[in-house]
């Protein structure tokens, strides 16, 4: 369909409901091969839902979301988990194997698909765990992680297979400032270095835009405004600046939908 | 009226929909042929977690069901005089009924518990999913090992139970109270058939093990993927699964006695 080599993801007239809510409406959106893109929004807008549309986990009501031209969706299962080697996804959990430790979560794609030797193996993973910063906690288990370092495990694990693009969900989420600083310069770090092309799903506005080449900001289902950062923070669009500037009511609604106050509490 | 109707006619449909979901569930989780080598081993280890774990509760519940059908046996036989039949009556009893219901049930509360919070913590913490994303098929890396480990487990299990009931009947029938060791051993064989009682005793167990493990990691599967959902879910496994022991048990001792 698109002929530009220079996208990698790309959403067309993308329509996906979710027992009879609509989550998007007819969104477009086109993902740069080797830059990071930044989807954000308030929490419920379908953050998540996107990234798993993406990764073929779910199929939109209307239109298509490709990657390198491909609807994951429409592949039968052999063909897409040979698509899905190309793709890397952080959960906002991390999703370690809770029954394995470090090195063998680490391991485990490799094991899984490879038949490598053991020193081949041990290698590997060394030196992913070195690029992340944890090949001293190599024998730990998930339990006795923090936060910040389970999600840098996850990404050690997410980044085996050498994937091309790589899906973040919400990275930063419950950090403390000096872990947040840590992913964003691994992120940043990873994706010059290794010559991914990045997604990251956040509503952590300050934080993301520091390292986002583009951003899209989506509510109530639609992309309300996209851009370089510096286009967004000019951007004058109510939703946006609510958004981008953290204000508790206006254009997204302080309110979940209800009836009238008053004759709410007079019946 | 209408709204009662219509409440009957949507929960019908909730079950038959469940019947559905939980029937492809299976025929997929069926359909991944166990690969040589390291499907092997992951069969290996879970015959482990949920066969040889589950030996202890088995052999002492078995034990101790020996032991009050030897009592209350030989309080009843001994009225008539006819105590020496307590062999016959606790391994017909045992092999054909209690063995493998007895087993069913505690391998649901004991094993099957255990695969539906093992598999539902691992889908609602998305470790399912991630694997999904690392294009690792759950359902051959992690069900479909449960799946067949249970099934294997249970008339494994079901034996020893059978042994243990036995040996309990004995310590208190002829150990204790003193009926001859000859009488009990020979009127036991020469009552049971391997045929009739052993093996419609196994063909149940394997029965319950399909149905019981099914359930287990359905639930798991299914799990609402939070804490209340794995719960609520394991709870569901063991009313399910007792349920349909008991029920399938009357289906086929039914069938048994009539000859099919
Ligand atoms: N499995 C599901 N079934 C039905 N609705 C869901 C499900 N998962 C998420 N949703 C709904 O979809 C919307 C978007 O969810 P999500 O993508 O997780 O939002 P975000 O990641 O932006 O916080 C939410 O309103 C949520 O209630
Ligand atoms: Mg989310």
């Amino acid at each position: 369909m698109h002929t530009d080599p220079d996208i990698l993801v790309a959403a067309r007239n993308l329509s996906f409901e979710r027992s009879d809510r609509l989550i998007f409406s007819n969104i477009n959106l086109e993902i740069h091969k080797g830059k990071i893109t930044a989807i954000m929004g308030p929490s419920g807008t379908g953050k998540t839902t996107f990234l798993r549309l993406i990764s073929g986990q779910l199929t939109p009501s209307s239109g298509s979301v490709t990657v390198s031209g491909i609807e994951l969706c429409r592949l039968r299962l052999r063909e897409l988990y040979k698509a899905r080697r190309q793709i890397g996804m952080l959960f906002q959990s991390g999703a370690l194997f809770t029954n394995l430790n470090v090195f063998e979560n680490v391991a485990f794609p490799l094991r899984e698909h490879t038949q490598l030797s053991e020193q081949m193996v041990r290698d590997l993973v060394l030196i992913k765990l070195q690029a992340v910063g944890l090949r001293g906690a190599r024998d730990l288990m998930p339990s006795e992680l923090s936060g910040g370092m389970a999600r840098r495990v996850a990404m050690a694990r997410a980044l085996m297979l050498d994937p091309q693009l790589m899906l973040y969900d919400e990275p930063f989420a419950g950090q403390d400032p000096i872990t947040m600083g840590m992913l964003l310069q691994l992120i940043k770090k990873l994706n010059e270095a290794l010559g991914l092309t990045s997604v990251i799903v956040s509503h952590d506005v300050q934080e993301t835009a520091s390292i986002a080449d583009y951003i899209y900001v989506i509510a109530d289902g639609k992309i309300v405004g996209q851009g370089t950062p510096e286009e967004l923070f000019n951007n004058i669009t109510p939703a946006v600046r609510q958004f981008l500037r953290g204000l508790p009511d206006g254009a997204v609604p302080f309110h979940y939908p209800a009836k009238d106050y008053e004759e709410d509490l007079l019946s | 009226m209408i709204d009662k109707i219509q409440a009957l006619g949507h929960a019908g449909l909730t079950i038959c929909q469940h019947l559905g979901l939980s029937g492809i569930f299976l025929f997929k989780t069926l359909a991944r042929r166990p690969r040589p080598g390291e499907g092997f081993k992951l069969l290996r280890e879970q015959i482990y977690t949920v066969g040889v774990l589950s030996l202890l509760i088995i052999l002492v519940s078995s034990l101790f069901i020996g032991m009050v059908i030897g009592l209350q046996g030989y309080n009843t036989l001994q009225r008539f005089g006819a105590e020496q039949e307590l062999g016959q009556l606790l391994a017909l009893s045992v092999t054909r009924e209690l063995g493998p219901v007895v087993t069913a049930l505690l391998f649901a509360g004991r094993a099957g518990t255990a695969l539906t919070a093992e598999i539902g913590l691992m889908r609602a913490t998305d470790q399912l999913e991630s694997m999904e994303m690392m294009a690792v098929d759950p359902l051959w890396r992690i069900i479909s090992p449960r799946f067949w480990a249970g099934f294997i487990s249970m008339p494994l299990l079901a034996m020893i139970f059978n042994m243990g009931a036995i040996y309990g009947g004995y310590l208190v029938g002829v150990q204790w109270l003193g009926i001859d060791a000859g009488s009990f051993w020979s009127n036991m064989q020469a009552a049971v058939t391997f045929r009739m009682d052993v093996m419609n005793g196994l063909i149940k167990s394997l029965v319950f093990g399909f149905v019981v493990t099914w359930i287990a990691v359905y639930q798991g599967y299914f799990t609402v993927p939070n804490a209340a959902g794995i719960s609520s879910a394991t709870t569901k496994t063991v009313v399910y699964s007792s349920l349909a022991i008991l029920a399938l048990d009357f289906v086929l001792t039914s069938m048994m006695l009539k000859g099919w």
